[in-house]
């Protein structure tokens, strides 16, 4: 799948805005007045920049009101939905705390949990790609969670909380990559049930359709790095996971070593984010002979 | 509505014969220019006369080699646009309601006031039959001609889509594949029509027909035995013609 800035970029920083609303939301750290505003401000400067980030890879982002309809199906907009719910319910818990130093502890909860799903529905969007078996796994919305979580409560400052989940999360996707490196292989769909030809013989794509490029070779086919996903595996587990992990653990707090760990983090989970793009193959990739 | 309407009793859709297609690209053509000029968005390019030359198409032509165990490798010209599919995963996608199937007919079309070019319906087409038109942003797909096979201004031979009126070879056929008494759906009967990625579930509704086997030639020419080429282990002249010239430089051995 084409990596498209956009989208990365929007993984990225949702995923970490998200998951430090959760943590405010469910009152792990409680500020008031302007360190409230802060909090907030980070989090929300987060989770909203993704998703405008996310609206520069439409083709028309001025209809993007009419993605709110089809919820019953559809967990693109079952997202943009819930967005807007934990959005909307977080700011309201937050403006308690800013403007008038009260918790309204109902309002953080709900939000909180809104925020996760947000983060949930989002990797729904791609788990349910059947057409990319890489993605088609439990692990997809299990790592987007992981990420979230860990990501968010290193950002809330929770050393304990963030290195559990970032070593739990470190784990996960260990896993993921080396479940999801067999899983186009054991779809089943291969040359042969994509052309229905294998009744008579090994099939080789001979001429494609066109001598050019197409929309969905560049959106489909991807190659380009694909043969360095080994040294960028370990650059992603060691800036999102290893580094911030050990510099969280190290005998004294210091601010700008918390500073550290989230950048690295962000390296890290930005380099991720590419990863599960760029490494992701999708089946119609098979009408033109490649992955 | 992205939900998909319970399945019609009429499915309109396509047989392919690949044992008749000769790859012209004709289908691709007239494909190009009908839904160009009619429904929708024009199906634009890019740096057409250019150096890297791109555009949207709704139907294109691959060519496949097959490689049999035994015997010669076989070119199999092979078409591909929508399939329709009953099970359509690129229905579902779709946030705003664009993308939808006709519970009449079947067929699969982009409302393209709605489509807000988020690309997802074609990530979720396992065939590659959807393409986002890079100068309209709107996704855009084979309708299968629903501005021709219903429209009584044309004379009613051409009441089929562009694709498969312009094809030469006739191995494109138009029809409701619902009906089991339809002439597609008994070529299909006849011919052993399959699905393409059944294991995707989609469940299309466009057919596609297998080459038929190729004939086998038994050797029976009697002058054969006579023509054959110089044995390896020829003897007398012969012989020594062999391995003399494979003595000279650049000899074959």
């Amino acid at each position: 799948m084409h990596p498209a800035s956009s989208v990365i970029l929007f993984n990225t920083f949702s995923g970490l805005g998200f998951g430090l609303l959760f943590w405010l939301g469910l009152g792990v750290i409680v500020p008031t007045g302007m360190s409230a505003f802060i909090w907030f401000a980070i989090a929300y400067i987060c989770a909203v920049g993704g998703l405008i980030a996310s609206t520069f890879h439409l083709g028309h982002p001025e209809r993007a009101l009419k993605a709110f309809s089809q919820w019953q199906t559809s967990w693109l907009s079952r997202e943009g939905i819930c967005a807007v719910f934990a959005l909307v319910t977080m700011a309201i818990y937050g403006a308690g705390l800013v403007f008038a130093g009260t918790q309204l502890q109902l309002f953080g909860i709900v939000g909180g949990i809104a925020s996760l799903g947000v983060v949930f529905t989002t990797s729904m969007i791609y788990a349910q790609m059947k057409t990319v078996p890489r993605w088609r796994h439990w692990t997809t919305p299990a790592m987007y969670l992981a990420l979230s979580l860990g990501g968010g409560a290193l950002l809330a400052g929770q050393i304990t909380l963030a290195s559990v989940l970032l070593i739990i999360g470190g784990i996960l996707q260990v896993f993921a990559w080396i479940s999801g490196d067999t899983r186009f292989k054991s779809s089943g769909t291969n040359m042969e049930t994509a052309t229905g030809l294998g009744h008579i013989g090994k099939v080789r794509a001979f001429e494609p359709p066109h001598t050019g490029t197409n929309y969905l070779m560049h959106e489909f086919i991807h190659k380009v790095g694909r043969k360095h996903a080994d040294q960028l595996r370990i650059i992603t587990i060691g800036l999102a996971f290893v580094v911030p992990v050990l510099l969280l653990l190290l005998p004294f707090t210091n601010h700008i070593f918390a500073a550290l760990a989230v950048l690295s983090h962000i390296a890290g989970v930005l380099t991720l984010r590419w990863l599960f793009f760029a490494q992701a193959e999708h089946v119609v990739g098979l009408y033109y002979g490649k992955r | 509505m992205t939900q998909l309407p319970p399945p019609s009793a009429k499915k309109l859709g396509l047989v392919i014969d690949l044992d008749t297609c000769v790859g012209c690209h004709a289908c691709v053509v007239s494909c190009k220019g009908w839904n160009t000029e009619n429904y929708g968005a024009p199906l634009s390019d890019q740096q057409a006369y250019g150096a890297d030359p791109s555009g949207t198409f709704l139907n294109r032509v691959h060519s496949y080699e097959v490689q049999p165990e035994e015997g010669a490798a076989q070119l199999i010209h092979f078409p591909k646009s929508c399939l329709h599919c009953e099970d359509a995963p690129c229905v579902t996608v779709c946030p705003t309601g664009a993308s939808y199937k006709r519970a009449e007919d079947g067929i699969v079309l982009v409302n393209e006031s709605d489509c807000i070019g988020c690309g997802l319906c074609a990530w979720a087409c396992p065939y590659g039959a959807r393409e986002l038109d890079a100068k309209e942003g709107v996704m855009k797909k084979c309708t299968l001609c629903v501005d021709r096979i219903y429209n009584e201004n044309l004379p009613e031979e051409d009441r089929q889509p562009a694709c498969v009126r312009t094809c030469p070879s006739g191995a494109r056929h138009f029809g409701d594949l619902g009906d089991v008494d339809s002439d597609v759906s008994k070529l299909v009967a006849e011919r052993g029509g399959f699905d393409l990625m059944p294991e995707q579930g989609t469940k299309p509704v466009n057919k596609y027909l297998p080459p038929r086997p190729k004939d086998e030639m038994p050797e029976f020419d009697i002058l054969a035995p006579y023509l054959e080429p110089i044995a390896s282990d020829g003897k007398g002249f012969v012989g020594w013609l062999d391995k003399a010239l494979s003595s000279l430089p650049g000899g074959a051995k």
